[in-house]
C-alpha cells in the first residue's frame, strides 16, 4: 500500500541538541494524523521538516510516494496553516489567497475559479476586498486554511491552528476543521498541545515527548490503553489517579499499594502474565470510579472522606485519598458532595491500567 | 421602577471623595513649568539672534543691540547668501550647493535604504553560514572613527579613478550608512513573525519575491526612520563632502563654510546668518513633519509587535 507521508528514520540536531531521534512514521492517503505533545518536545519541528521549511539530518520523507527530502516546500505538495494565521498584512483577502498561485505563474481565469471554490468552501465570500487587519482571528485562521486549500494539495498541515483563539471559537473551528477533512478527504497533519483538539479530530495520534513518539494508535486506545505512565498521565483531564505499590503475579495477580490495600486485578487484560513481585503503579481514570451502591459491585471498593468539591456543570469533580494516596473522581453534577462526607467509592481494575514502576511501561 | 432605583443608589452616596479625582495646579508644578519654559527660552536664544541679525542691514548690526528686532527690516541678505554671495572667486551664493546636496542626498538616501533593507532581510530571515558573524563585523564597523578609513579610501577611489566624483561621495554615504541601517532594518524584520516568512516560502515566492512582495511593504516605517537619519546625516554631512565631492560637486554645508570663511572685506554677518539659516532648513524641515513618524518608527523597530 502506498503512504501519503512516510517518514523514514528521521533525526534532526541542532548543534548537539537532538530535537527529533531516529523518527518512523507512515501516514496512509486521507488519514488524519495529530502529532500531540507539550511544547518542546518537537512536533512543530517535525511538522516543519515535513514542509520543507527546515533540513534534517539524516532520514527520508517521502510524499505521495515521492522522495521529497531535498525539495523545496513549494515542490512537496503541502499547503500549511500556522498558529500566528501568518497572513501577508498589506494584500487583501483575495490577493492572500491567489499569492502562491500568482508566484507559480497560473492563468488569472483558473486563479479566480480556486479562490472562488475556497471561500465558497470557508464561507469567506464577503470578506475577500478586506485587510487582514480588518479580519476576526476567527475569520483570519479561515483565510489562512483557504490559503492551503487553493494550492490544491494533498496534505494539509496544521502548526498550532487554533491555539490563538478564544475558547468558544476553538471549539467552532475545531467541528469545522472537521468538516472540512470529511468533505476533501486530505492527509491532514495536524500539531497540537490541547488534548482534547487531539481526540476529537485524530484518525491516530502520535504523543511525542523529547524528539521520540511515544504512542501512535487511534485516540480510543490512547485513551484507554496508554502504552506508558508518561502517555497515561498527558492524556485526559483531570489526570488520570496514580497509586504506587506492587504487583503480586500468580492465578490471580494482585495489585498491594504502599500502605498495603490489596486490590485484585480482575480480568486486567495483561500483556504479559505477570510473575513475582514488580514495583507498580496502578492508574484509574477519575470518571472511571464509580460512588454510592453502584460501587459495591466493584471488584474494589473503600469508604472514603471528601477533601475538596470542584463543581464544573457538567459533572462535579472530588478530591479523596485512596490507599494512601491522592485521589480524584467524577460524580454526576444532581448527586450533591459536601467537604468531609463519607462516601463509598469503588473501581474496576481491568479498566485501568498497570504499569512497571522502572520501566514506566505498561504491563 | 428603574429610575427609582437609579435615584436611591446615587443617593447612597456618602461624604468625601466621589468620582473622578480633580486636577489641581500646585506651587511645586507651577516651578516645574517656570523652569521649562525658562529652559526652552535659553536655547531658542541663538535661533533668536540668527534671525534677528538675519534681517538687519549692516549699519544697525554694528550698532550691537544683539537681541533687538531690526528697525529697519531688509530681506536683502537672505538673497544675497542664496545667489550672489562670493566663495572665493564665484559668485553665485548658495544656489549651487543647494542643489548638489539635493541631489547627493536624494541619490545617497535611496542607495544606501535599498541595500540596507535588503542586508537586513538577508540577516533576518536566511539564516546561512556566517551570517551571525557577517552581522558583528557590519556593527563593528559603526564603531570605527571615520578619519582610519578616509586616507585609503581616497587611495582606492584614485586607483579606480573616481576620487573627487558624484559616485565617490555616494558610495561614501553609502558604506559609513550600512552598519547603522542594516541593524535598524535587521532588527525591525526580526520583528516579523517567522511565519509570514515561512507561508511565503510554501506558496512558492523565492527570495526576491519574498522581499519585494512581502517585506519590503511590510517595512514602510522602518523605511521612513532610515530616510530621516540618512537625509539628516547626509545633508549635514561636511568631512565627506569637501574630501570625495570634486569641485564640481560641492554640498551646501562645504559652500557655507567657504562664504563664512571669505576674508575680504567686511564680515556680512548678516549673510552669514542667512546662509546658516538656510543651510539648516532641510534637516530641520525633516524633523518637524516626520518628528512623530520618526519616533513611532524607533518604537516599532525597537518593541515587538
Amino acid at each position: 500500500m502506498q503512504h501519503s507521508v512516510s517518514i523514514r528514520d528521521l533525526s534532526l540536531n541542532f548543534g548537539n541538541v537532538k530535537v527529533l531521534q531516529h523518527l518512523d512514521l507512515d501516514i496512509a492517503q486521507g488519514e488524519f494524523i495529530v502529532l500531540l505533545g507539550p511544547s518542546g518536545c518537537g512536533k512543530s519541528t517535525l511538522l516543519n521538516c515535513i514542509a520543507g521549511l527546515l533540513d534534517v539530518s539524516e532520514g527520508q520523507i517521502f510524499i505521495g510516494g515521492k522522495n521529497v527530502t531535498w525539495e523545496e516546500p513549494k515542490d512537496r505538495g503541502i499547503g500549511m496553516v500556522f498558529q500566528s494565521y501568518a497572513l501577508y498584512p498589506q494584500m487583501t483577502v483575495e490577493r492572500n489567497l491567489s499569492f502562491g498561485l500568482r508566484v507559480a505563474g497560473m492563468k488569472k481565469d483558473e486563479i479566480d475559479k480556486r479562490v472562488q471554490r475556497a471561500s465558497e468552501i470557508l464561507q469567506i465570500g464577503p470578506l475577500l476586498q478586506r485587510k487582514p487587519v480588518e479580519l476576526s482571528g476567527g475569520q483570519r485562521q479561515r483565510v489562512a486554511i483557504g490559503r492551503a486549500l487553493v494550492r490544491d494539495v494533498d496534505v494539509f498541515l496544521f502548526d498550532e491552528p487554533l491555539s490563538n483563539l478564544d475558547a468558544k471559537l476553538r471549539s467552532d473551528l475545531r467541528v469545522e476543521i472537521k468538516r472540512l477533512h470529511q468533505r476533501l478527504k486530505n492527509t491532514m497533519i495536524y500539531v497540537t498541545h490541547d488534548q482534547i483538539e487531539a481526540l476529537t479530530l485524530a484518525d491516530r495520534i502520535a504523543i511525542m515527548k523529547n524528539g521520540v513518539i511515544q504512542q501512535l494508535s487511534d485516540p480510543h486506545t490512547i485513551y484507554n490503553k496508554p502504552v506508558n505512565l508518561y502517555v497515561a498521565g498527558f492524556i485526559g483531564s483531570p489526570s488520570m489517579n496514580f497509586l504506587q505499590g506492587q504487583l503480586h503475579g500468580g492465578a490471580q495477580p494482585t495489585f498491594v499499594a504502599d500502605d498495603g490495600t490489596s486490590i485484585t486485578t480482575g480480568k486486567y487484560d495483561f500483556a504479559v502474565a505477570p510473575a513475582g513481585v514488580t514495583k507498580a503503579v496502578l492508574g484509574v481514570r477519575p470518571e472511571h470510579i464509580v460512588i454510592g451502591e453502584a460501587a459495591r459491585s466493584m471488584p474494589f471498593s473503600a469508604e472514603v472522606e471528601i477533601e475538596i468539591v470542584e463543581p464544573m456543570g457538567s459533572d462535579t469533580l472530588a478530591w479523596t485519598k485512596i490507599a494512601g494516596h491522592q485521589v480524584t473522581f467524577r460524580a454526576d453534577s444532581d448527586v450533591h458532595l459536601e467537604v468531609g462526607q463519607k462516601l463509598l467509592v469503588g473501581f474496576d481494575p481491568a479498566r485501568g491500567s498497570i504499569f512497571n514502576s522502572e520501566t514506566t511501561n505498561r504491563l | 421602577m428603574t429610575t427609582e432605583a437609579l435615584s436611591a443608589s446615587s443617593s447612597r452616596l456618602l461624604e468625601g471623595p466621589h468620582g473622578a479625582k480633580p486636577k489641581k495646579l500646585t506651587i511645586s508644578r507651577i516651578g516645574v513649568y517656570a523652569f521649562l519654559v525658562l529652559a526652552a527660552l535659553f536655547f531658542l536664544m541663538p535661533l533668536w539672534v540668527m534671525v534677528v541679525t538675519s534681517l538687519k542691514g549692516m549699519p544697525e548690526i554694528q550698532m550691537r543691540n544683539l537681541f533687538a528686532w531690526p528697525s529697519e527690516l531688509t530681506f536683502e541678505p537672505w538673497i544675497k547668501a542664496w545667489d550672489t554671495a562670493c566663495t572665493g572667486r564665484d559668485c553665485n551664493g548658495l544656489k549651487p550647493g543647494f542643489w548638489n546636496s539635493v541631489k547627493i542626498t536624494a541619490v545617497g538616501t535611496v542607495f544606501s535604504i535599498v541595500i540596507a533593507a535588503m542586508n537586513g532581510y538577508a540577516l533576518s530571515f536566511w539564516r546561512y553560514k556566517g551570517a551571525n558573524i557577517l552581522f558583528g563585523l557590519l556593527l563593528f564597523g559603526a564603531f570605527v572613527p571615520y578619519q582610519v578609513v578616509i586616507y585609503p579610501l581616497i587611495l582606492a577611489f584614485r586607483q579606480v579613478g573616481l576620487f573627487g566624483t558624484f559616485p565617490a561621495i555616494i558610495i561614501v554615504h553609502t558604506i559609513f550608512g550600512m552598519p547603522i541601517l542594516t541593524l535598524l532594518f535587521r532588527n525591525f524584520f526580526v520583528s516579523l513573525p517567522p511565519e509570514l516568512f515561512k507561508a511565503a516560502r510554501v506558496d512558492g515566492a523565492g527570495f526576491w519575491q519574498i522581499f519585494f512582495q512581502i517585506m519590503l511593504p511590510m517595512s514602510v516605517p522602518i523605511a521612513i526612520v532610515a530616510v530621516i537619519l540618512q537625509v539628516t546625516g547626509i545633508w549635514n554631512d561636511f568631512l565627506f563632502g569637501t574630501v570625495f565631492a570634486g569641485r564640481e560637486n560641492m554640498p551646501m554645508t562645504v559652500q557655507l563654510n567657504n562664504i563664512v570663511q571669505t576674508t575680504t572685506g567686511v564680515r556680512e554677518y548678516n549673510v552669514h546668518m542667512a546662509a546658516t539659516i538656510l543651510t539648516a532648513a532641510v534637516p530641520l524641515a525633516v524633523y518637524f513633519i516626520s518628528g512623530k513618524w520618526f519616533v513611532r518608527g524607533i518604537a516599532a523597530g525597537a518593541v515587538k509587535g
